[in-house]
């Protein structure tokens, strides 16, 4: 028997600790099996079978007896856990139907044993009688077995016992072998018997040793059954280890136990999930599972297994930890991205405002402008108009001292209104009010025209005026306002100009198109830093209120954006001492 | 009795009063209104040829008065000219200009072009 079935993966598998009752696993199985289809000694199989009886089934007590055909009574082949002298036994026939009639020394046992059943135990002795014969061979039956079955529940598997160890008893006992009537047959049924078992178990072990999250199976009772490697990690004590990892594997199986027993609690459910935390036996760090603990239920309603698949949770526990850092830095993000963005349209808001106020105050500044220079005109045509009639004699002739100071009033009532003029032109222009009316413009004629306007201030200046006008094609363009600004840098050279000359220069930039009317003078000059000053309203290169020069300062700021409404613009050059030059540059075309 | 007619309208004082004093030396027949109604109860009372009309008065706008007169056949055929401190381009001498002013003077206004621009609206009737 150097063959006999080793103890099998079972045994590793099952925690040690755990205590019958059994049920065989296909691995025994097929041990049983290999063992009966080798075995050729009728006594050695017996006894080999019954241990495995013991081991396998808890059968802690058994006998086989075969039938003697000479001696037509049955004889003791092989015992379990029994002494064989303690039961005298006999085979009766009773109305066609064996009776076997097992004795014990205290008390007689009757088994009714019918052709094709097991016989069942009369009275209360715990002994199954099974006779033992072949589906296959007719003939008598081969013997009897009588087994000790403490629990019911593995009735079903010591009857397939019965069945296959009978099939083996009756083919070695008629001495009829493979090959021979019909045993071949028999055996082939072994053999495929054994065959499904080892697939089985290997398609069994192949799905559940493929699986990384560790499983379990127990019996109905609790009662480890199988469990892959990832749960042996768990349930077992590693090899080396001492008493920490035997108490933290106690730990694991109480733990277990207790989640596996809600399922015998409540009969309806077929399924339990729950969190468990177990210990590593070899760390002894807590590893957080979620378990699934499921019944396998018979087509009869039986409850045959529970299975057990413990999911480790770490690495879920681990993403939601993740997964809630990355929401958080997320809503951290968007709470900064939210402020920034309130914050910007707050001061975007903020900007649009003033942008709105600084235009109405524009506008109400150039309207304030407008209604003031009306204002202003009403009196003055008033102070005007007499100051006329004085001066034309309609109230008599003045003398002349008053014909003197009325001249003075009818002056500064003419610079006065000159004033105001170029205050409104200034709110005109800023209020986008300035309207341009394009002329064919010559500027030979309009330059002619301009110093014949200016004459009166020419003569009394006593300068050399003179201009030079080249053949210029006619400009399309604004001719009161070209006329206003030509007029306005003629006064100044007049006015700022105490000796030598005053030049027009008119002429053509044929690479830009553009016209140059350059008004040049030998006066005072300007210092470099005012030539953009200048330009401004209200300004003049002296601010003071006791400058020697009068005008309003507007002149320049007035003639700067009729050039730039024009498509031109006004460039300067001076030294100071060594006079100035203004150039007026405007396209031969207006800007579209 | 052969003085052309002028009807000066103006809200200031003395701005009416001497233009119509001057007109007056320079040969016209001169009435004044200081607002809106009074022009429109003098041109219903005695037509006159000629309105120098400021446009900014206090009850009824020049330019109104000036569309209600143009708008009444009696009274349409009088010529208009607008005397105003606004500027002679903006959106007022528009205004004026579509209410029926035949002309348009910017104040202050040299009495002797003042005037001439009457002198020349009459001579486009005659």
């Amino acid at each position: 028997m150097a063959r006999a079935y080793a103890h099998s993966e079972k045994a590793r598998r099952a925690p040690a600790a755990k205590a019958a009752p059994h049920r065989a696993g296909p691995a025994a199985r097929i041990n049983l099996l290999e063992f009966l289809l080798g075995s050729m000694d009728i006594e050695g199989c017996a006894r080999e079978s019954l241990r495995w009886l013991g081991r396998e089934l808890a059968v802690k007590r058994s006998l086989v007896l075969v039938f003697d055909e000479s001696k037509k009574r049955l004889v003791h082949l092989a015992e379990h856990g029994v002494d064989a002298r303690d039961f005298a036994i006999s085979l009766v026939e009773e109305e066609g139907h064996p009776l076997l009639i097992a004795l014990s020394h205290r008390e007689p046992t009757f088994f009714p044993a019918t052709a094709r059943q097991p016989a069942t135990p009369l009275g209360r002795k715990p002994f199954h009688a099974i006779v033992l014969r072949s589906a296959r061979i007719h003939g008598p039956a081969a013997g009897v077995l009588l087994v000790e079955v403490s629990n019911p529940e593995l009735s079903a598997d010591v009857a397939w016992f019965g069945a296959v160890f009978g099939e083996q008893m009756a083919r070695l006992q008629s001495r009829v072998f493979p090959g021979e009537a019909g045993l071949e047959e028999s055996a082939l049924e072994l053999r495929h018997a054994k065959e499904e078992l080892v697939t089985e178990r290997h398609r069994l072990d192949l799905i559940i040793d493929s699986v990384a999250d560790p499983i379990v199976v127990t019996n109905a009772s609790g009662e480890v059954l199988l469990m892959n490697t990832p749960a042996e990690r768990l349930f077992t004590v590693p090899k080396g280890k001492g008493l920490s990892a035997q108490r933290l594997v106690r730990s694991n199986d109480v733990n277990f136990s207790s989640f596996v027993s809600n399922l015998f609690f409540t009969q309806a459910a077929l399924q339990h999930r729950g969190d468990m935390v177990l210990l590593d036996p070899v760390t002894g760090d807590a590893l957080p599972f979620e378990a699934v603990a499921g019944k396998v239920i018979t087509e009869q309603g039986e409850l045959t297994a529970i299975v057990t698949t413990l999911h480790d949770r770490r690495e879920a526990i681990e993403r939601a930890r993740l997964y809630a850092q990355v929401e958080q830095a997320k809503n951290e993000l968007e709470g900064k991205v939210q402020a920034a963005t309130g914050e910007l349209a707050q001061q975007n808001e903020l900007l649009r405002r003033q942008a709105i106020e600084l235009e109405q105050a524009s506008n109400l500044k150039s309207q304030f402008l407008a209604n003031m220079s009306h204002e202003l005109r009403t009196p003055l045509n008033a102070i005007l108009g007499y100051t006329h009639m004085l001066l034309n004699k309609v109230y008599g002739i003045p003398s002349p001292p008053q014909q003197k100071s009325l001249q003075r009033v009818d002056s500064n009532a003419r610079h006065l209104m000159s004033i105001i003029n170029e205050i409104l032109d200034i709110a005109r222009i800023e209020s986008g009010k300035m309207p341009v009316h394009l002329d064919d413009v010559k500027l030979d004629s309009l330059v002619k025209e301009v110093l014949q306007e200016l004459d009166p201030i020419v003569v009394r200046s006593k300068l050399i005026v003179t201009s030079h006008v080249a053949r210029v094609p006619t400009l399309r363009t604004d001719r009161q306002k070209v006329k206003q600004i030509l007029v306005n840098l003629l006064s100044n050279a007049l006015k700022f100009t105490h000796k030598g000359s005053v030049t027009i220069h008119v002429s053509l930039d044929a690479r830009t198109s553009t016209v140059r009317v350059a008004v040049a003078d030998s006066g005072i000059g300007i210092a470099e830093a005012y030539f953009r000053k200048i330009f401004e309203d209200f300004r003049q290169v002296d601010n003071s209120p006791t400058r020697e020069y009068g005008g309003t300062g507007l002149g320049l700021a007035i003639c700067r954006r009729f050039a730039q409404m024009l498509g031109g613009r006004i460039t300067v050059e001076s030294k100071i001492g060594a006079g100035s030059a203004f150039t007026l540059h405007l396209p031969t075309t207006p800007p579209k | 009795m052969n003085k052309p007619f002028v009807l000066v309208v103006d809200d200031y004082a003395d701005s009416r009063e001497m233009c119509a004093e001057y007109l007056e030396v320079c040969g016209f027949r001169v009435e004044q209104a200081a607002d809106g109604a009074q022009a429109l109860a003098c041109v219903a009372a005695a037509l006159p040829d000629v309105i120098l009309m400021d446009l900014t008065l206090p009850d009824i706008d020049g330019t109104e008065v000036t569309r209600r007169i143009k708008a009444d056949e009696r009274t349409a055929g009088i010529k208009v000219i607008a005397l105003t401190g606004h500027g002679s381009t903006g959106d007022h001498a528009d205004r004026a200009r579509a209410a029926g002013c035949v002309s348009f003077l910017t104040k202050p206004c040299h009495p002797d072009a003042m005037v001439d621009e009457i002198r020349r609206v009459l001579g486009e009737k005659a």
